[in-house]
């Protein structure tokens, strides 16, 4: 029977919290932390979250007779307390698949990040997870490559791959970068990374960069028999300077380039993607200013739905925190989300902070990279916590080596090959590790010297951002 | 007063890929990636090529994949066949994961000269 049109403010809860629901496999699924303003009941925030990011705003509206809400209103089925938190419950949202156009992570972005999080009947919200349903993955292209055809192409396997951030950050002229990649990787590394800095600044502009970058990447590939690659970084200002830069890494063979997905922003990032896969080109994926969004325990979008948008725009690598560097990173909140990454299939484990089962069918596959502030003497704990599809990037701890960056990349190939036997050969590797590096220097002076000059450094901090739990 | 430097100088080394920063392996360590290879539920299969192809993509089979095999003396020994029927020529042993489609092992064995 048709409804009435009845003018005014009705409360949210009225129409958008039903505890009954159960959601449809097609639903999409999200979990907000939420901490409301005193006073206001939890069904009340709740419900405002769930109206506020679909169909809802604050008053009734006539219009809204003109379709049926009922099939379009996102809907909060249930209601949780934190762990250890009094003042902030998690609400559960489902929204219904049409509520979003196919393949756009933006889309899905606008809308469940919105406007609700300046609400102000809210004091704090954060959005912890969503579960993207099959229907909605299938119309994704994801990563371009996956890390099935990256092994194939690079010819790494049975290891991570190892990366480094060429050093100082900003300042080189093309020449002298280019140098600095081509000791790097004749030492013994597979790839180098533009910093997410770099882009074509006064000082190196894009195009002379690439140009030193390639003949480096050719002549350390001819010398060491080794495919090898280095990111270049395409961000750009506009999506068509972006893709000038890609064409142009294409022109010069390489085999891999790089974007910031964050600042770039999520349409600008799932057009390169396009644009690799079309190309054959591996994608390296940046992701600066992701902590200004991530780090708050209570407002913002936590890291794993991040990694998850980013999978399904597209992306061969992504960085994911070192749990063990210079950077923030619980380590059961990062096992989580590389799981998210990597997986075809993740279920849900509040201990890992996964709030959903998250089905990716056949989307292939990111690697995790591992990059801040690590050296030799976090090997053993890197290989164990991020195993075979990750990237391991040491900057400072290659660069920093007293003989020069060859051979550090040396001391850091020595000290992951080390390590990857030992495990393989059914050795506890995080609780030996110091014997496995001591042995492996017995053959490797490079590495007997990176031992020597890290050996006092460490960073422990406490977590800002830990899991909820007791 | 005769210089003295303690900065090293690193020369570039030609590797085959994993495991080519480590010295040859024992017996013994051989024996123990295989019995991984195995443990992990992957294929065993041994490759071959002169060293002027390493680079190739696809070096030769040595006999087909070993697809099944638990036996880890039946590996060495096939490693050791191939080694001996190509004295010149890299050899390879390669765990196959037929369920990533890729390589979840890969080091030589034998190097060429």
């Amino acid at each position: 029977m048709a409804k009435k049109y009845d003018a005014g403010v009705k409360e949210y809860r009225d129409t958008y919290w039903t505890p009954d629901y159960v959601p449809l496999d097609t639903d999409l699924l999200a979990c907000f932390k939420c901490t409301g303003q005193e006073g206001v009941p939890k069904e009340e925030v709740a419900a405002a979250v769930a109206a506020e990011s679909s169909t809802g705003t604050w008053s009734t509206v006539w219009s809204e007779l003109l379709t049926d809400l009922d099939f379009y209103k996102g809907r909060c089925y249930r209601i949780e307390d934190v762990p250890g938190d009094k003042e902030s419950f998690y609400a559960f949202i489902a929204y219904p698949l049409d509520l979003f156009e196919e393949g756009s992570v933006t889309n899905v972005l606008t809308s469940l990040v919105g406007n609700v999080f300046g609400f102000k009947a809210l004091r704090h919200l954060r959005l912890e997870d969503i579960r993207f349903p099959m229907a909605f993955i299938k119309t994704c292209m994801g990563p371009p490559n996956g890390i099935q055809v990256e092994r194939d192409r690079m010819n790494k396997y049975g290891r991570p791959l190892l990366g480094c951030t060429i050093k100082p950050k900003l300042g080189l002229s093309g020449k002298n970068y280019g140098r600095v990649v081509y000791e790097c990787l004749r030492g013994g590394l597979d790839f180098t990374k533009d910093d997410e800095n770099i882009n074509s600044q006064p000082f190196q502009r894009w195009q002379n960069r690439f140009e030193f970058v390639a003949e480096a990447v050719k002549s350390a590939e001819q010398e060491t028999g080794e495919r090898k690659g280095h990111y270049l970084n395409c961000t750009a200002a506009t999506p068509e300077q972006m893709y000038e830069r890609a064409e142009f890494a294409k022109e010069l063979g390489q085999p891999i380039i790089m974007h910031d997905y964050i600042t770039g922003g999520f349409t600008a990032n799932t057009g390169l993607s396009h644009w690799c896969r079309k190309n054959g080109i591996l994608l390296h994926i940046h992701r600066a200013m992701h902590a200004v969004i991530d780090r708050h325990p209570k407002h913002g979008i936590h890291f794993r739905v991040l990694a998850k948008c980013l999978r399904l725009s597209g992306g061969d690598q992504l960085h994911t925190g070192t749990v063990v560097g210079k950077l923030e990173g619980d380590r059961q909140s990062t096992l989580g989300y590389i799981d998210q990454l990597r997986e075809s299939f993740v279920p849900e484990d509040r201990s890992r902070g996964n709030f959903f089962d998250q089905d990716w069918g056949s989307m292939g596959g990111v690697f995790a990279v591992a990059s801040g502030g690590i050296h030799v003497w976090h090997m053993p704990a890197l290989v164990s916590i991020f195993g075979d599809d990750s990237v391991l990037q040491f900057g400072g701890g290659t660069h920093g080596h007293p003989w020069g960056s060859a051979a550090g990349a040396a001391a850091n190939r020595v000290a992951l090959e080390a390590c990857v036997k030992a495990r393989n050969a059914g050795r506890e590797i995080e609780r030996e590790g110091r014997d496995i590096l001591m042995e492996a220097a017995k053959h490797s002076p490079e590495l007997a010297i990176a031992l020597e000059t890290w050996k006092e450094i460490k960073f422990e901090f406490d977590t800002v951002d830990k899991l909820d739990v007791n | 007063m005769p210089f003295k430097s303690t900065v090293g100088d690193y020369q570039t080394v030609a590797t085959l890929e994993t495991f080519g920063f480590l010295p040859p392996m024992t017996q013994d360590e051989i024996y123990d990636q295989i019995a991984y290879i195995i443990a992990q539920g992957w294929s065993p299969l041994v490759e071959h090529v002169h060293p002027s192809r390493s680079m190739a993509t696809y070096w030769s089979y040595w006999k087909l994949p070993f697809f099944g095999e638990k036996d880890l003396s039946v590996i060495v020994n096939e490693l050791e066949a191939c080694h001996r029927a190509y004295p010149d020529h890299h050899v390879r042993l390669v765990g196959y994961d037929a369920y990533t489609q890729s390589q979840g092992a890969c080091f030589v064995v034998f190097e060429g000269r």
